[in-house]
């Protein structure tokens, strides 16, 4: 059984913000399937008593003091900008025309 | 080839303190040796930059300081005026990082990696930044978007990834040292590939900030050479804690140098060598289990006593870590939207509104494994597949290092293959993703359970190096370096020489590379 759709595949490429041509999404439906395929066997070897670990060497509160440190000044966070415009990044439409 | 480029990184420093060389002649021999066999289109392509002015610069300055004499030369690092390379995933202001990625084609860092920082302040001159698979995704380099690396001891082979750059680099003499990164094994199985030596720290034990993330519970900077002591030297310079990196571990960086000359010297006498039963065996090429069963023997002439372990969940290991990774890789590549930095593209037709821009953006500047690791990621974290994937995959992990846990009851260190076969051909297992993955298996435990690996050349098999992987427990990366080291000097007390000794001639084969093409 197929386990990733083409639909699935357009459907996770617009929830990721990728454009995807028709052949592409064939050609990784049918690649990821193969990929999920091979690692499905995780849902069956852990059982419910078993702790998630989320990460390997947890330290727990780590903070630092409440004060500001060095940051990036306005003209080198706008450096590598693709747009910008009096100070600010600068992007293209935000809401859909109609 | 000149001697200046096949010395170790503490021998040179040692004829840099003696006054016996200058760092700007150990620059130069090294930028000379680039421009020989570092060609693109046919040569070894570690390099997507080489920063030759900057690296002579900070050579001139030390010798300066050296020659002064005074409480200044005194002070400075047993490293200083050596010259690195390092991994294009690593930040670094005044050259251009890209990730290998389209993306990041012309970016310049506003700021520097800690360990970057830390390079700097030590005055180690930068000779530029290394390929890579793109944001490290890969285990051949030829994901890069700017082109494969090839292996010096073959062109037509992979150099490993996803650090493919940087072994190369060390193992071609075009540097003595590197800067890697290590998810999955991207510093080990290029090592092992290339007859050098790549260590992948504890998680947290050298600082993260600044590498551009991939997954960040498993990311782990660490140090590429060509002996066991150099490796050591150069995570003891860019270890310790970071206020900058939450994950990074509060102690000290270890007495690692020592460890490894503590090892070198010979005696393994009472050291538990753990054998992980399902590191090899099927799946592993006759060449490589041949030279894995020899280092046994050795470890055991010097006094190891050798024990079989098991860890019965290393099994499901590659399925969790292609889960995890993906996962987190897909929130932290969210960021590469064409908003902020990086390059934008405007979609062809249609309005153009933003989130079409991050459509057309991500679509032109990520490569097609990028992409795939991507879907697969937002894949296993939505609704309705969380708990059976992610949330799976997280368990598995938690077994793993139960398995750890209990062979390290029984052994003071372990040790596998780092890979399961040596240098494939470019090109073999482009088509097959899984296939690919494979390579991946020996060394991805230790990424998901925090633990540092280490891997050092143990022999050829059909004339291609073999790696040795030796891993020990969280924060007991001394350990591993001792063994690593014993092993090392036991292998060349036999061959007579280091393994590199027996790579082809580059740049006879560059050349020849060059006339075939024409």
């Amino acid at each position: 059984m197929s386990a990733i759709s083409r639909e699935d595949v357009a459907h996770l490429a617009e929830l990721a913000h990728i454009a995807m041509l028709d052949a592409e999404l064939d050609r990784m439906a049918g690649e990821l399937d193969a990929i999920v395929d091979a690692i499905a066997s995780v849902s069956q070897v852990a059982g419910e008593d078993v702790p998630a670990t989320s990460h390997p060497i947890p330290l727990t509160n780590v903070f630092r003091e409440d004060v500001v440190g060095a940051t990036l000044t306005q003209e080198e966070a706008l450096l590598n900008a693709p747009d910008a415009e009096d100070g600010r990044f600068k992007v293209p439409a935000i809401l859909e025309e109609d | 080839m000149t001697d200046i480029i096949t010395l170790s990184a503490s021998a040179l420093a040692e004829k840099l303190r003696a006054g016996e060389l200058t760092s700007v002649e150990a620059v130069q021999a090294h930028l000379d040796r680039i421009a020989a066999v570092d060609d693109a289109e046919h040569g070894v392509h570690a390099f997507l930059h080489v920063n030759a002015e900057e690296a002579l610069a900070v050579a001139a300055e030390v010798d300066a300081i050296r020659a002064a004499g005074g409480a200044e030369a005194a002070a400075l690092h047993p490293l200083a005026g050596v010259p690195i390379a390092v991994k294009d995933l690593i930040v670094t202001k005044g050259q251009p990082t890209t990730a290998g990625s389209r993306m990041l084609e012309g970016w310049m860092s506003p700021y520097d990696a800690t360990v970057i920082e830390k390079i700097r302040a030590a005055k180690l001159p930068i000779l530029g930044k290394t390929n890579l698979d793109e944001f490290a995704q890969g285990s051949s380099t030829e994901h890069s978007a700017f082109g494969n690396t090839r292996n010096p001891w073959d062109l037509t082979r992979i150099p490993g990834g996803s650090g493919g750059g940087s072994a190369a680099a060390v193992a071609a003499f075009e540097a003595p040292l590197a800067l890697g990164t290590d998810t999955g094994g991207s510093i080990r199985q290029p090592g092992a590939v290339t007859g050098t030596v790549g260590a992948k720290p504890t998680y947290g034990a050298v600082s993260r900030y600044g590498a551009i993330a991939m997954a960040s519970s498993l990311d782990q900077i660490g140090p590429v050479a060509r002996t066991v002591l150099d490796s050591a030297l150069l995570q003891e310079l860019i270890g310790g804690h970071d206020p900058r990196d939450s994950t990074s571990l509060p102690e000290t960086v270890p007495a690692l140098a020592d460890a490894a000359r503590q090892g070198a010297a010979g005696d393994l006498s009472g050291v538990r060598v753990g054998v992980i039963k399902e590191l090899q065996g099927e799946g592993y090429e006759a060449g490589v289990q041949a030279r894995f069963d020899e280092s046994l023997e050795l470890l055991k002439a010097r006094g190891a006593q050798i024990v079989e372990v098991s860890c019965p969940h290393f099994q499901y290991a590659l399925a969790a870590y292609y889960l995890i990774m993906p996962s987190e890789m897909s929130s932290n590549l969210a960021k590469f939207d064409g908003v902020r930095y990086g390059n934008r593209v405007l979609p062809t037709d249609g309005n153009v509104t933003i989130e079409r821009v991050m459509g057309a953006t991500r679509a032109a500047g990520f490569g097609d494994e990028v992409k795939r690791r991507i879907i697969l990621g937002t894949y296993a974290l939505s609704a309705g597949y969380y708990d059976a994937y992610y949330g799976s995959a997280q368990k598995v992990r938690t077994l793993i290092q139960r398995d750890f846990a209990a062979a390290f009851e029984r052994a003071d260190v372990l040790i596998s293959p780092t890979a399961p076969t040596v240098a494939f051909e470019l090109g073999a297992k482009l088509d097959d993703p899984l296939a690919m993955y494979l390579n991946d298996v020996a060394t991805i435990p230790a990424n998901l359970a925090g633990v540092p690996g280490i891997s050092v050349p143990g022999g050829l098999s059909d004339g291609l190096p073999v790696g040795i992987q030796f891993l020990a427990p969280a924060r007991e990366d001394a350990r591993m370096y001792r063994a690593a080291a014993a092993l090392e000097a036991a292998l060349e007390e036999e061959w007579g020489h280091p393994l590199l000794a027996d790579a082809q001639d580059l740049e006879q084969a560059v050349a020849a590379a060059k006339e075939g093409a024409k």
